[in-house]
C-alpha cells in the first residue's frame, strides 16, 4: 500500500505547462528525492502535492484517498503533510516558539499545557531550545530553517515535503539541516525532497525521480540511479551536476 | 611626528573630523545670513508695521490664546473618537475589497464603490452634505448633532483612504507567507489574522500616522456645520478684533501637536526604510 | 424721441456739473479719479440688496450707497461697486474699495484696525426660532433653554454670550444660509440676527420660523450699529462722515429706511 500516490498529474500555469503527466508512488517511511535542473517542475509537484496549486488533470492519493477532488476542503488534508520551504518563510512578526505553537492551538484542540510541553520538546529534540523565544532576524539560516522544520512537524505531519530547503543556506549551515532530515528518516518519516544536494540524495534517498520537462524521466534506487543511469538524459545531467 | 598621531587619530578620522568642521561653519555662517535678512528685510517692507499689527499683535495673542486652546479641546475630543472608528472601518473596507466568497461579491462591490467615492469627493463637500443632509432627513435630537455627523463624514472620507494604505500593507506581505501559513493547515481567515495582517499593518504604520496628522487638521472642517472648535473660535475672535493674530495663535497650537507627531512619523519611515534594506 | 434725448443730455451734463462742483471733499482721494468704489458682500443680501445687483441701488444699503455719493458729489454712473469679504476687509495692505457697507457692527475693537463712518443704521438684534421652538416666550430666562447658534463673525456672538448666555455653547457658522440649514435641519432652536434679516430669512427662507422678539435698544451699549467701513486712515472718512450726517438731517436716511426696511415695531421686546 502507497502512503502517497500520484497518478498523471498536470498542471499548468497559463500557456506554461510545468507538469505533464506525473506518476509516483511513496511508500510509508520512505524518502524519495526528486532532482532535476531548475524549472524542471520538482517544486510544482510538492505544491501541488500540499493542494497549494490545484492541479488541471490526473489524481493525488493520501492513504489511497483522492486528495485531489476539486472543491475539497484542503485544509485537513494540509495538516496531515507538511511542508518546509526554500527560504523558510518564518512569520517574522513571532518567535520561532510562537512559529511553531500557532498552527497546533489554532487546530488540533489540546489543553495549552500539554501543547506547551509538546512543543518544547520538539525545541529540544533538535537543539534549539536555546533559541525558542528569539525572532526570525535573531537566527542564522541553519537555525530558522530547522525551526521551520519544528513547525511543520508540530502538526504531526504524517508526510512532509521538503522544498529545496538547503538551496538558501551558506555551505557551512547545510550540514546542521540535513542531519535533521536524517534524524527524521530514522524515526520513519515519509518524506519527498526536492533537491539539489546530489551526494546527500545518493546516499540517503529510498528512491530517486528524475524530472525533466514535467515529467519524470526514469526513477530507481540511488544506486540504480546513480551508477547505471538507463536514459541518455539522466546521465548527462548526473555528469554536470557532479562535476 | 604627523599630525594625525599626535591628535590620537588616525589619518581618516583627522580628514573627516575636518571635513565635519568645515561643512558646520559653512552650515552656521550660511543659517546666520538666511535669519539676518529675514530679520532685517522684511521689516524694511513697506507694509510691514501693518502686517506686524494685524498678524502678529501680541496684545491680541495673549488675549485669545487660553480661549483657542480650550476650544482646541474639542478638536481633540473630535479626533478621539473619530481616529479608531476610521481604522476599524478603513480595515472593515479593506479586508471586504479582497474578499474571495461569492456571498460577499456585494460586500467587494461595496468596498469599491465606496473608496472611489469618498475619496473623490472634497471633504468639505461630505462634511457639509452629511452634516445639514441627514439631521435634515428629520431625526430628533440629540440624534441630529452636527458632531455626529460631521464625525461620521470624516470617518467616511478618512476610512476610504485608510483602507486603501491597509490594502497596499496586505499586498505588500509576501505572498510566500501565505503559503507557509496555509501549509500548515490554517484557514483562509486565520490565516488573514493572525499572519498576514500582523506583518501589513506594522508596514503601513508610517503612513498611517500620516494620515492621523491629516486628520487631526481636517476635525476643523467641521467648524462649518456648528461645532465652535479652534478654527471657529478663531475666526470669532478674527471678527471681533479685526486682527488675524487669532489665526496664528491657531497654528500655533496645531504646530505644537503636529510637528512631534510628523517628527515621529518620519522617523518611523526612515527606520523602516533601513529594515528594508 | 428727440425731446426726451436732449432731457436726458440736459440732466446728465447738470449731473456732472454737480459732481465737478460737489466732488470737492472727495477729489483726490478716491481709489480712482472722480469714482466712488463701493464693497458689498459675496451674495449680498436682501433686504440690504435686492436680488445681489447693488448697480440697481434697490435695497437699503444700496440705496444708502447712491445716495452718499450723491451727497459727496459723485454721479449715478461713477459709482462703482465691488465684491469683498470681512477678511480682505480687514486684511492689511491696499485695498480695492473706498467704503464697505455690508451690515458691519462697529466695534472699539474693529476701530482700532480699521475707520468707521458715522452709523448708517442701528439695528437691534433679534431672535429668530425654528418650527420647532415658536412658543417660545420673549424672555431670557426662556430663551437659556434655547440650542442657539449664529454667524460666527458677527457681534451676534457676543450677544448671545453676553445677554442671554445660554445654557448650552452655542453652534456658530460661517455664513446666513448655513445658519438656516442648521436650523432646518432642527440642530439649532434659535438664531442671533440684526432684527431686518432676521426678519428676511424667517419671512422668505425658513419655513415654519420666526422672530420671536428683539432687543430693547436701551441696551444700546451693545447695540449694533452699521457703518461704512473704510481702511485705517483713510482721509475721505469726513467726507463721507459730512455726507451720511447731511442725508440723516434732512430725513433722506429715514425715508429709504422706511421704503427698504420692514416695520420692525410689531416685534416684541425681550424681558
Amino acid at each position: 500500500m502507497l502512503k502517497l500516490e500520484l497518478r498523471n498529474v498536470v498542471k499548468r500555469f497559463g500557456e506554461n505547462t510545468v507538469c505533464n503527466g506525473i506518476s509516483l508512488g511513496v511508500e510509508q517511511g520512505q524518502m524519495v528525492c526528486l532532482i532535476g535542473a531548475s524549472g524542471a517542475g520538482k517544486s510544482t509537484v510538492l505544491r501541488c502535492i500540499n493542494l497549494l496549486e490545484p492541479i488541471e488533470d490526473g489524481e493525488i492519493f493520501l492513504d489511497e484517498e483522492d486528495i485531489s477532488i476539486p472543491g475539497l476542503n484542503p485544509q485537513n488534508v494540509r495538516s496531515k503533510i507538511g511542508m518546509v520551504f526554500q527560504n523558510f518563510n518564518l512569520f517574522p512578526h513571532m518567535t520561532a516558539f510562537e512559529n511553531a505553537i500557532l498552527a497546533p492551538k489554532r487546530i488540533r484542540g489540546l489543553s495549552k499545557v500539554d501543547l506547551n510541553a509538546e512543543i518544547e520538546m520538539l525545541f529540544e529534540r533538535f537543539e534549539l531550545t536555546e533559541r525558542m523565544h528569539n525572532y526570525p532576524d535573531q537566527l542564522s539560516g541553519g537555525q530558522q530553517q530547522r525551526v521551520a522544520i519544528v513547525r511543520a512537524l508540530a502538526m504531526k505531519p504524517e508526510v512532509m515535503l521538503f522544498d529545496e530547503i538547503t538551496s538558501a543556506l551558506d555551505p557551512q549551515l547545510v550540514g546542521e539541516v540535513l542531519d535533521v532530515l536524517l534524524q527524521l528518516k530514522a524515526q520513519g518519516m515519509t518524506m519527498v525532497l526536492a533537491t539539489h544536494e546530489m551526494q546527500f540524495a545518493r546516499q540517503a534517498a529510498d528512491k530517486i525521480c528524475f524530472l525533466k520537462d514535467g515529467k519524470v524521466v526514469e526513477e530507481g534506487t540511488a544506486k540504480e540511479i546513480f551508477n547505471t543511469p538507463k536514459q541518455a538524459e539522466t546521465k548527462a545531467f548526473l555528469e554536470r551536476a557532479l562535476k | 611626528m604627523p599630525k594625525y598621531k599626535a591628535a590620537g587619530m588616525t589619518r581618516r578620522e583627522l580628514y573627516e573630523h575636518q571635513q565635519r568642521r568645515r561643512s558646520l561653519i559653512i552650515a552656521g555662517i550660511s543659517t546666520i545670513c538666511v535669519v539676518v535678512t529675514i530679520i532685517f528685510l522684511v521689516p524694511l517692507a513697506p507694509g510691514w508695521e501693518k502686517v506686524q499689527k494685524s498678524f502678529f499683535n501680541g496684545a491680541v495673542l495673549t488675549k485669545t490664546f487660553p480661549k483657542l486652546l480650550d476650544a482646541f479641546r474639542v478638536n481633540i475630543m473630535i479626533f478621539a473618537w473619530s481616529a479608531p472608528a476610521i481604522a476599524i472601518l478603513g480595515l472593515m473596507i479593506a479586508l471586504a475589497r479582497d474578499a474571495k466568497s461569492p456571498a460577499l461579491f456585494p460586500l467587494r462591490i461595496f468596498g469599491a464603490a465606496f473608496t472611489d467615492i469618498f475619496r473623490g469627493v472634497p471633504v468639505i463637500l461630505t462634511v457639509y452634505l452629511i452634516g445639514f443632509g441627514i439631521p435634515g432627513l428629520g431625526l430628533p435630537r440629540p440624534w441630529n448633532s452636527p458632531f455626529i455627523w460631521g464625525s461620521l463624514a470624516l470617518i467616511l472620507t478618512y476610512s476610504a483612504y485608510v483602507a486603501e494604505i491597509f490594502r497596499a500593507g496586505i499586498d505588500s506581505v509576501h505572498p510566500s507567507q501565505r503559503s507557509a501559513a496555509l501549509s500548515l493547515g490554517l484557514s483562509e481567515r486565520q490565516v488573514m489574522k493572525d499572519v498576514i495582517l500582523p506583518q501589513a499593518i506594522r508596514n503601513v504604520v508610517p503612513s498611517q500616522m500620516n494620515m492621523l496628522i491629516a486628520l487631526q487638521k481636517d476635525v476643523s472642517l467641521l467648524s462649518f456645520i456648528g461645532p465652535v472648535e479652534i478654527f471657529r473660535q478663531a475666526g470669532v475672535y478674527k471678527s471681533l478684533f479685526a486682527n488675524f493674530t487669532p489665526y496664528v495663535g491657531a497654528a500655533i497650537i496645531f504646530l505644537i501637536v503636529t510637528i512631534p507627531a510628523t517628527r515621529y512619523a518620519d522617523y518611523l519611515m526612515a527606520r523602516q526604510m533601513r529594515e528594508r534594506r | 424721441m428727440s425731446k426726451k434725448m436732449i432731457v436726458s443730455a440736459v440732466a446728465l451734463a447738470l449731473l456732472a456739473t454737480n459732481a465737478f462742483a460737489g466732488g470737492h471733499c472727495a477729489s483726490g482721494k478716491t481709489l480712482e479719479k472722480g469714482k466712488f468704489t463701493i464693497a458689498t458682500g459675496n451674495p449680498a443680501y436682501f433686504p440690504w440688496v435686492m436680488d445681489d445687483a447693488p448697480e440697481s441701488g434697490q435695497g437699503f444699503e444700496a440705496a444708502v450707497g447712491y445716495a452718499v455719493a450723491k451727497e459727496m458729489g459723485f454721479a449715478k454712473e461713477d459709482v462703482v461697486w465691488v465684491r469683498s469679504s470681512f477678511d480682505e476687509a480687514i486684511q492689511p495692505g491696499v485695498k480695492n474699495f473706498d467704503v464697505n457697507m455690508q451690515q458691519y457692527s462697529i466695534t472699539d475693537e474693529r476701530d482700532q484696525v480699521v475707520d468707521f463712518s458715522v452709523p448708517y443704521y442701528t439695528a437691534p438684534m433679534a431672535v429668530l426660532v425654528g418650527a420647532s421652538a415658536t412658543g417660545t416666550a420673549a424672555t431670557i430666562e426662556a430663551l437659556k433653554n434655547l440650542k442657539w447658534g449664529a454667524v460666527g463673525s458677527t457681534t451676534a456672538v457676543q450677544k448671545i454670550a453676553n445677554s442671554v448666555k445660554p445654557n448650552n455653547a452655542p453652534l456658530l457658522y460661517a455664513d446666513n444660509a448655513d445658519v438656516n440649514a442648521a436650523i432646518t435641519a432642527n440642530q439649532i432652536d434659535a438664531a442671533m440676527f440684526d432684527l431686518p434679516t432676521a426678519l428676511f430669512l424667517s419671512a422668505v427662507m425658513i419655513e415654519g420660523s420666526k422672530v420671536i422678539g428683539q432687543f430693547p435698544s436701551s441696551e444700546s451699549d451693545d447695540a449694533d450699529q452699521f457703518g461704512m467701513l473704510m481702511e485705517e486712515g483713510n482721509p475721505l472718512k469726513s467726507c463721507v462722515d459730512t455726507a451720511l450726517n447731511s442725508i440723516t438731517k434732512s430725513g433722506i436716511l429715514a425715508s429709504i429706511e422706511a421704503q427698504w426696511l420692514q416695520d420692525t415695531t410689531g416685534v416684541p421686546l425681550i424681558k
